[in-house]
């Protein structure tokens, strides 16, 4: 018998129709439909959703934390990027 | 027995079946073979005790004496509870589990469907919102059954194994006795011809595709519908007893 750990995979999950995916978590599963399952048992047992997706982790390509300066610090001083100068509408609840 | 006290006694019946293998998945908690299929077998058990108290607190009701939910569950002598055999065998390995799973909620799932269409509204209802959940279970377990049949050659042997000594309980799902048939007659119960039937060609389509070989043994046990059980069953009622028998009354 192989003594191979499962892979791991990554778990998104939508809390309703309309929005989108948020990352919930990881699971380990031998393969995509049982990583489904395992998400579905892992992250929706309180309703917390109505969709899941899974990748499967090593599929996913992430940014380096050394470059995070050249990366990140420039749009740090680029206020007029930010939409702080509009006013939210009362009853808008997802923006 | 009045056909009252028949759709009581079966009602009894359907939550005996519900509890003792919620029991039995319970028993995997702190000893599932991954975190996740761990959570899983949690889940699963945790359905089968939702059913379990739906049936038992109608039963309850249906028999009108004072006897709770609770005094259904734990202070029923053994032979007086009528789950299937098949139920309350051991879990053995994770594949004995897994065939368990399988051979019964491919029944189960066709008994609820069928019990959606009785003519009692509240059995009925309750048929509706426990076949969602044994829906998923079979899906969930069959996927399993697939992956050690169709796996390594040890997985497949093992899981072969589970299928040829767990194929002796199945044949008392289908065996009708007087209740399943006034059942069937008096309130448009299951058919269990026709479920045996059903079962028969889904088992064996998900055999076939784990690439499994169909037991042909036909020697069937039966006795677990009237509280004849096997050796299996006291050691489960002693633990699942244990608290209510030795604190009456216990609350937390």
């Amino acid at each position: 018998m192989s003594e191979k750990e499962w892979p791991l995979y990554e778990v998104f999950i939508r809390t309703r129709s309309g929005l989108s995916h948020r990352h919930a978590g990881s699971v380990h599963a031998p393969d995509e439909q049982m990583a489904i399952d395992n998400a579905r048992d892992t992250y929706t047992r309180r309703s917390e959703g109505v969709s899941i997706w899974v990748v499967r982790s090593d599929r996913i390509v992430a940014s380096d934390p050394a470059e995070t300066a050249e990366l990140f610090e420039p749009a740090e001083d680029k206020i007029y990027r930010h939409p702080t100068f509009y006013e939210i509408p009362d009853g808008v609840e997802n923006l | 027995m009045t056909p009252d006290q028949e759709l009581t006694a079966y009602t009894l019946r359907l939550g005996d079946n519900a509890l003792v293998l919620g029991q039995r998945m319970l028993e995997l908690v702190a000893a599932g073979p991954e975190l996740e299929e761990e959570l899983a077998n949690a889940n699963l058990a945790l359905d089968y005790i939702g059913q379990a108290r739906l049936f038992y607190s109608y039963a309850a009701e249906r028999e009108g004496n004072g006897r709770s939910e609770d005094d259904l569950a734990f202070l029923r002598h053994e032979h007086e509870y009528r789950n299937l055999l098949l139920l309350e065998q051991p879990n053995g390995h994770f594949g004995d589990t897994i065939v368990r799973q399988v051979l019964f909620d491919a029944f189960y799932l066709l008994q609820l469907e069928a019990l959606m269409g009785c003519s009692d509204s509240r059995l009925a209802e309750i048929a509706a919102r426990a076949t969602k959940e044994v829906r998923y279970h079979l899906r969930h377990s069959e996927r399993w059954l697939l992956r050690l049949g169709d796996g390594t050659a040890r997985s497949r042997q093992k899981v072969q194994g589970s299928l040829d000594n767990l194929w002796h309980y199945t044949g008392e799902m289908f065996s009708a006795d007087d209740l399943d048939n006034s059942i069937q007659k008096r309130f448009d119960g299951p058919d269990l011809p026709a479920i045996e039937a059903a079962w028969n060609s889904s088992i064996t389509a998900i055999v076939d595709t784990a690439t499994l070989t169909l037991p042909v043994d036909r020697d069937m046990a039966s006795g677990g519908k009237q509280g004849a059980h096997t050796e299996h069953f006291g050691y489960l009622i002693a633990e699942m007893q244990h608290l209510p028998r030795s604190y009456p009354g216990v609350t937390w």
